[in-house]
């Protein structure tokens, strides 16, 4: 399978505006006359079902939470990039692009990424024209704040509550649809399946969370925003709902996934407390712009209060190895920096996973009403939690999962490999490479669903030309019976472990093998081990209750079931991956200085799995990163 | 720590419920009071039991999908805090919580301690937005908002609909939430165009839901979790009169 990604021509600045022009249109009268079918209401999913709404197309849109507006987008803390140069310090497009470029370690499409970095500018004025109350100046004027990995203040925010403020702004574009008929909304409904009709997608399964009813819902297309897989570790900042059950499916009809090891750990989360612990819990990046992160020079110091440690016994690890970045060096470097000295056995705090993030040096500065001001909330989150005061001692941290860069395959106009199929937002893989920036999730998700897909969909439905789809076709039926009998199956089997000590353990599994680093022997180890828990799966779970009502252990039962199978794929394609990059980081691959050592000779290519059936080895096909502006270089902070 | 949980427990929507009761064992201060559920629902589907259904999902306190009236206090009792958030470490070992779901007309139970709250994205349908589409929006900047109007409306943004407020309320009246829209929008210059026919409708759709009315106790503002100031009311009060008056 040749891997078109549909990049246009021309120079780079110019493509997006060539590839516009270029696009078929529907005819305003017509564009009712197509049922698009979106899953998930995220930032990518609500700001995507709106804006087709607002075109005139049918919309039917589906979320697994009893509300759109509970979307995981919503716990974004820190911000949303753009490209505005309101502060008169050099940025950019260019400099957004670069930067984004930079930051995913040379693993992202050119093209993708310059449309990102030029879309951004629209997304802020969207959202303040919404309503979304960003940080103001005294003068009225939209504030900025400077952000992990970029060197100007490009960030735009709403106190520590970005992302929920954004995805109100598309929720409330997405109900104001809803009200006016324009989208039917199913709140409490989760796709089961995708439904390929003559090699399209034409529509999807869902189960009613409340009934158990499962129905079928045929489109001239199918959209999916279903967000990242972070789950798959058990442990994530992830809600406790978020999957990668719609993804995998499609992958499963077609739909190639690319870049599965490219994960995200978050330097600043809450450490981990116990067996019990059912997630982790980020404080914003935005901290690292206050807070310095230290721990012990001497390992026997770790266990003192951090009052006693003077200042001359402290290692500022971030500002003595990156001086030019230091505490806001890129998230994947902070991260390794942090399990760097906890295996050195500085770490502190229980088990000796954790680093300082410091505030004392803010607050003499800047007064504590200021660091309040700043980061209240976050504070606040940090002592509920921990039932420590940040203002008095400083917050510990570790590293946690966080995003997924990995996702559906998709070419420039975000469809998949599986025709009619789009994937928007964290779902896809297509802009952050094998790192993403901070504040840019935010960007993306909104850039793929409010500018880039209502003018690709149109395209599709211009140049394809399908026949209109039924619901009745016998392709729906054979997914509802597949799904029946899964479910029967999960419900049958009756066995000793539940569905969260299975998920527990490969959780566990995943974060030893293929967490912050990997290596050959780990990662053949966990391709062992990952099959025998799948089969333990499916022979020990117990999954109690019915089908027939609200029975939230089969739901759970279905998402670990998927996760069971797109573990090994993870695993897989990080063995494949030999080289360092980004959020991969392969032991074998460093540099004397422990640094990330990319091969960009053997592996400047994006690596979408195709998949061949149950139980055979899924098939790589590659699309090579060609860079026709930048030059790849070794990234440095320093 | 050892605690005793009375948990009202109900088929579905349509079922009889009742309170039952449940020994929590093992119980660490560190987890939250939803681990806390987690650790009995584990045991519970040990003896092939079936487990509690309660709603939960990002569990940091912002999605507002969390509920739970403990020992008759909505997400607890704990000021700005959400079930989520409360930890274990706020109750003592031997402890009996009582733990039932919001209780109004407007929030059916739909199994155990989940309700049903989709009344409030019809109120947000309804009128609780700008009417702007995608695309010609002017430059951010174009648009200047004073800083202070800005914090205010952003105080009444923090709203995470969660409807404690309502479950709180002895009229299960919707006001807290409702306002705190109407002032996240209505203090805004965009938000002022439509701010009229925004209150009345968004207060129309309310009272159709079957919310009760405000007879300002301020227990909503007691037990939001994210702290709204009952001055919202006030000003929603102030901008439906004022709207009333015009459109009549």
């Amino acid at each position: 399978m040749p891997l078109d990604s549909k990049t246009p021509s021309g120079p780079l600045a110019q493509k997006w505006d060539k590839h516009k022009f270029d696009l078929k249109l529907v005819n305003p009268a017509n564009k009712r006359k197509f049922d698009v079918i979106v899953v998930g209401s995220g930032l990518a999913g609500a700001s995507a079902a709106a804006s087709l709404a607002e075109l005139g197309y049918a919309v039917k849109c589906f979320c697994f939470q009893d509300s759109p507006r509970r979307a995981h987008s919503i716990a974004a803390q820190g911000g949303i990039n753009a490209a505005k140069n309101y502060q008169n310090d050099g940025d950019s497009i260019y400099r957004l692009f670069y930067d984004t470029i930079k930051g995913g370690d040379f693993r992202a499409r050119e093209s993708n990424v310059y449309r990102l970095a030029q879309v951004s500018v629209n997304i802020i004025d969207q959202c303040v024209a919404q309503g979304v109350p960003f940080a103001r100046e005294y003068g009225g004027l939209l504030a900025n704040r400077s952000f992990g990995g970029a060197q100007v203040s490009r960030t735009f925010y709403a106190r520590g509550q970005t992302g929920q403020q954004l995805l109100l702004g598309a929720y409330q574009a997405l109900c104001r649809q809803i009200g006016l008929g324009a989208v039917e909304m199913f709140p409490r409904t989760e796709m089961l399946d995708v439904v390929v009709i003559d090699g399209h997608a034409k529509g999807i399964v869902v189960r009613n969370l409340v009934t158990g009813e499962i129905t079928c819902h045929a489109g001239d297309a199918v959209v999916l925003a279903t967000g990242g897989y972070g789950n798959v570790f058990f442990l994530s900042t992830n809600a406790k709902g978020c999957n990668v059950s719609a993804t995998w499916r499609a992958y499963k009809k077609g739909a190639l996934f690319a870049n599965p090891c490219y994960t995200q750990i978050h330097p600043t989360c809450i450490p981990v407390r116990g067996e019990h612990q059912s997630k982790l819990t980020l404080m914003s990046e935005s901290l690292r712009n206050d807070g310095r992160v230290w721990v012990p020079r001497r390992r026997e110091d770790c266990l003192k209060a951090p009052s006693a440690i003077p200042e001359a016994d402290r290692d500022y690890y971030l500002e003595r190895k990156y001086p030019s970045y230091g505490n806001l060096a890129p998230r994947d470097i902070s991260s390794r920096a942090a399990k760097e000295v906890c295996d050195e056995g500085r770490g502190v705090g229980p088990g000796g996973l954790g680093v300082y993030l410091d505030f004392s040096d803010a607050i003499k500065r800047l007064g504590q009403n200021v660091v309040r001001e700043r980061y209240g909330n976050l504070f606040e989150m940090y002592e509920n939690i921990t039932g420590e005061n940040a203002y008095h001692v400083p917050m510990r941290i570790f590293p946690a999962v966080h995003y997924a860069m990995g996702g559906t395959w998709v070419d420039y106009n975000l469809m998949s490999t599986l025709p009619g199929l789009f994937v928007l937002g964290e779902a896809n893989f297509s802009d952050h490479g094998a790192n993403r920036l901070g504040a840019s999730a935010l960007m993306q998700g909104l850039a793929d669903g409010y500018f880039v897909l209502p003018y690709t969909i149109g395209n599709y439905f211009a140049s394809s030309k399908q026949a209109k789809p039924s619901s009745n076709h016998s392709e729906f039926k054979k997914c509802v019976e597949n799904i029946r009998a899964q479910t029967n199956k999960l419900l049958s089997i009756k066995g000793k472990r539940t569905v969260t000590s299975l998920h527990r353990e490969l959780g566990k599994l995943l974060w030893e093998k293929c967490g912050m680093s990997r290596n050959e022997a780990g990662l053949k180890a966990a391709l062992l081990r990952i099959p025998e828990l799948r089969d333990e799966f499916w022979k020990n779970v117990n999954v109690t209750g019915e089908n027939g009502e609200l029975n939230q252990n089969l739901e759970y039962a279905g998402r670990v079931a998927d996760f069971m199978e797109f573990a090994e794929l993870l695993c897989l394609d990080a063995l494949h991956r030999r080289e360092s990059c980004g959020g991969h980081f392969r032991e074998e691959f460093q540099t004397a200085e422990g640094e990330a050592l990319r091969d960009d000779e053997h592996f400047a290519y994006v690596a979408a799995w195709e998949y061949t059936g149950p139980n055979k080895a899924p098939v790589l096909h590659k699309e090579p990163l060609v860079y026709e502006e930048m030059h790849m270089s070794t990234r440095s902070y320093k | 720590m050892e605690l005793t949980l009375k948990v009202w427990r109900q088929k579905s929507a349509t079922a009889t419920g009742s309170l039952e009761t449940y020994e929590a064992k093992n119980i660490l201060e560190d987890m939250s009071f939803l681990e806390m559920l987690d650790v009995v629902n584990e045991a519970l589907i040990s003896q092939g039991a079936e487990p509690i259904a309660f709603d939960s999902d990002c569990r940091e306190g912002i999605c507002g999908m969390c509920s739970l009236v403990i020992n008759g206090i909505p997400h607890g009792g704990k000021r700005g805090t959400a079930t989520c958030q409360l930890h274990m470490r706020n109750f003592k070992d031997g402890d009996t919580i009582t733990i039932e779901p919001w209780r109004a007309r407007a929030f059916p139970v739909v199994r155990d301690l989940i309700t049903d709250r989709s009344a409030f994205d019809r109120i947000i349908s309804a009128g609780g937005f700008i009417s702007v589409n995608t695309g010609g929006a002017p430059d951010g900047n174009a648009i200047p908002v004073p800083k202070e109007s800005a914090e205010k409306s952003m105080d009444a943004a923090a709203c995470i609909g969660c409807g404690a407020c309502v479950a709180v309320c002895k009229n299960a009246s919707a006001m807290l939430f409702v306002a705190a829209k109407v002032s996240h929008l209505n203090l805004l210059p965009q938000g002022k165009a439509e701010k009229d026919h925004r209150v009345g409708n968004m207060v129309r759709q309310m009272d159709a839901e079957g919310f009760g009315n405000c007879t300002v106790t301020a227990s909503c503002e007691a037990v939001c979790p994210k702290e709204i100031s009952l001055s919202v009311i006030a000003k929603m009060n102030h901008d439906y009169a004022l709207a009333t008056l015009k459109l009549g």
